[in-house]
């Protein structure tokens, strides 16, 4: 066995594990630590570590879904965090918590991780929640959905001849064929374009709410050998904000993709498969864009976010999907994308590699 | 060990406000109170360009920019999108698009509301003027919404060059603070621990439930053991009386609650229970409150959970007896 091929880091750090609950439009019948624990219980076994021998624990979830202070305390419950373990919370998705177990690992204090993320937004309306990340001078008081503000982008894409409303449809059809092998999903097979939702995005071209859970296990070296046949190695991670300001940026690229690419090492050599947090169609067509991909990648091959798109989930199940190609065989090296805040603002990008034979 | 409760699921409103009150800094301050005052800023950043609306810091350099411009209120929208369904709190109750619209003057463009009678008169390019809010206070919203403003075709931007004029930002009783007034309406639902749990308490009595690995019982239950990790499943009715494993005196009356002070908090182990829960002790001196002491709730008419604790007339607990519950 080798290593990963471009070593860029003090440690190799792998994906060994990843689980996901079915993301359901309403889970009423569960609290949140009730929707988490079979969760973690399912990725904890597939490395046969107990909640306790895991070296750090992160969690990603937004208090704002649910209506819940402190939710994430609770969740906690469900890995078993008494007497104390070592811990922490981003108000974020799980991937920036990863992304954070993946630091602490490097830094040496732990060699194994725990990783996992939530959201209910069934109890709540998604589209008015998240109108309170907004600025709140500028942006917050006028109330502007996330879907309004993914249509203002869709609406540059079109002006800029980058895209289509044809276009996004068929984005929007592939995703949720692809969703159609994928037991998970909420959204899988045909789904009708609809009308608009906020013009020109079409209901088909907006990702389904609702409620879900993903977890991962990261370990260091040889340890991720032993836990895990075929390790997805995180040869490259890193991410980049853009301005708040909407108006400051240029709504028909991602620069912060671009850059978090770059020193992810993403360039340096193709990939097979990408795993793109693109909730709405249009987004797809940017994220392409600023990485480069070509018709040769397999793009969401899950179905991405527009088959299933759990707030503070969705992008650690990107990283999550990705590795599980590489776990199994059908992928030696892809890129995992994560994103945040309105209209692609924040992105995270990791490159995932296999030990080739 | 009971019945399995009944599977429907427990539903309520749930309603949170958070109206933060937020003071603006120098260039917030003044762009604000400028639109109070029908006029618009812009702050220039260190490469000359004009952000509309100002922003605090050079975007790029991240320098310090105070630089205050006044603009003009007629722009060109940049890109749009049709709002057929306008939700709570947005700036118009009727289908408006979503534009975000480049004054002329600014180099940026500014997001907001546009009033037009259809999505066939709107397009990216047309001219729009700000329509003033009637009564305007020194927030965003004092821009009531753009309208189109076509009967001057798409001309009179300044010439260029000539560059928008410099403002010193000051006015009379400027604006030095919003407040950000958010209320988000929720469909609170507590799971199945916790609906079995409030189901019991609706016929007077308590139900936790036993963790499968320590066997410790949890009241209330949330649904899984903190130590072990694992779902709490076994159902466990405890009480009715209880322990007063240690207590407070409360000498401050609570805003909107009927009880008069001093009185006495405790924490209470009802019997069976592997941890204590609380609630108030009534029927005796608040002096006279002592760990150890024996209670048992005291249900009132109507209510959803005990009214308070009091005592049984037992004789104290043994220490050891709830020592671990402390
Ligand atoms: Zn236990």
């Amino acid at each position: 066995m080798t290593g990963p091929r471009t070593s860029r880091y003090a440690r190799d750090v792998a994906v060994v594990a990843f689980a996901q609950s079915d993301h359901l439009r309403r889970t009423d019948e569960l609290s949140e630590v009730e929707m988490v624990m079979p969760v973690l219980h399912e990725v904890l076994a597939a490395t046969g570590l107990k909640a306790g021998e895991i070296g750090f624990t992160c969690s990603g979830s937004s208090d704002y879904l649910a209506g819940r202070a402190f939710s994430f305390t609770m969740t906690l419950d469900g890995v078993g965090a008494w007497p104390p373990i070592s811990e922490s919370h981003v108000e974020m998705d799980g991937a920036w918590a990863l992304y954070e177990a993946w630091v602490k690992i490097q830094t040496g204090e732990a060699d194994t991780a725990l990783v996992y993320s939530y959201g209910k937004s069934s109890p709540g309306s998604v589209r008015d929640v998240l109108t309170r990340q907004l600025d709140p001078y500028y942006l917050a008081p006028l109330w502007p959905d996330s879907v309004a503000l993914a249509a203002l982008q869709a609406q540059a894409l079109i002006d800029a001849g980058e895209t289509d409303e044809p276009a996004l449809a068929a984005i929007a059809a592939r995703s949720r064929a692809d969703a159609g092998t994928n037991p998970h999903a909420q959204l899988r097979g045909a789904v009708p374009q609809g009308d608009y939702q906020v013009r020109p995005l079409r209901t088909g071209d907006c990702p389904p709410v609702g409620d879900g859970v993903a977890a991962v296990v990261l370990a260091a070296g040889d340890l991720a050998r032993q836990l895990c046949e075929r390790p997805a190695w995180i040869t490259g991670i890193d991410h980049r904000i853009e301005a708040h300001g909407l108006g400051l940026r240029d709504l028909t690229d991602s620069p912060s993709t671009r850059t978090a690419a770059q020193h992810a090492g993403f360039f340096d050599a193709p990939v097979d498969t990408a795993e793109l947090h693109a909730p709405f169609s249009s987004q797809e067509v940017v994220l392409r864009k600023a990485l480069g991909l070509g018709d040769t990648v397999a793009v969401n091959p899950s179905g991405g976010a527009l088959a299933a798109n759990p707030m503070m989930a969705a992008g650690l199940i990107r990283i999550g999907e990705a590795a599980a190609r590489i776990h199994r065989g059908a992928s030696d090296r892809a890129v995992a994308h994560a994103t945040s805040g309105p209209c692609l603002q924040q992105n995270l990008v990791a490159v995932l590699e296999g030990d080739r034979a | 060990m009971t019945a399995a409760s009944p599977p429907e699921v427990l539903r309520a409103p749930l309603v949170v406000e958070f109206p933060f009150t937020r003071s603006l800094g120098p260039v917030q301050s003044a762009f604000l109170t400028g639109l109070r005052e029908s006029v618009v800023l812009g702050v220039k950043t260190s490469d000359g360009r004009v952000v509309v609306p100002p922003v605090e810091y050079d975007p790029v350099t991240s320098e310090e920019i105070r630089d205050l411009v006044e603009v003009a209120a007629t722009g060109t929208v940049t890109t749009w999108a049709w709002n057929d369904r306008p939700r709570p709190n947005q700036p118009l109750g009727t289908p408006f698009a979503w534009a975000l619209v480049k004054l002329d003057g600014a180099d940026t463009a500014l997001l907001h509301a546009l009033d037009a009678p259809g999505p066939d008169a709107v397009r990216t390019g047309m001219r729009v003027r700000v329509r003033w809010a009637a009564e305007r206070t020194g927030a965003i919203t004092d821009i009531a919404c753009f309208e189109p403003y076509e009967d001057a075709p798409d001309a009179p931007a300044p010439a260029p060059g000539a560059g928008p004029a410099p403002h010193d930002g000051v006015f009379e009783d400027a604006v030095t603070g919003i407040v950000a007034e958010a209320r988000l309406d929720y469909v609170y639902s507590p799971g199945r621990a916790q609906t079995a749990y409030i189901n019991a308490l609706s016929e007077q009595r308590t139900v936790g439930e036993r963790c499968p690995s320590c066997h410790k019982v949890y009241v209330p239950p949330r649904g899984a053991c903190p130590t072990c990790g694992v779902a709490t499943t076994d159902q466990v009715e405890v009480g009715p009386a209880g322990t007063v494993t240690t207590f407070c005196i409360v000498n401050i009356k609570a805003k909107n609650l009927d009880i008069e002070v001093p009185y006495v908090y405790a924490h209470i182990a009802l019997d069976g229970a592997g941890l204590a829960l609380h609630g108030r002790i009534g029927g005796i001196p608040y002096d006279q409150v002592r760990m150890g002491l024996r209670v048992e709730p005291v249900w009132t008419e109507g209510g959803r959970y005990p009214d308070h604790y009091r005592p049984t007339g037992e004789p104290d607990a043994d220490y050891d007896a709830y020592k671990e519950l402390i």
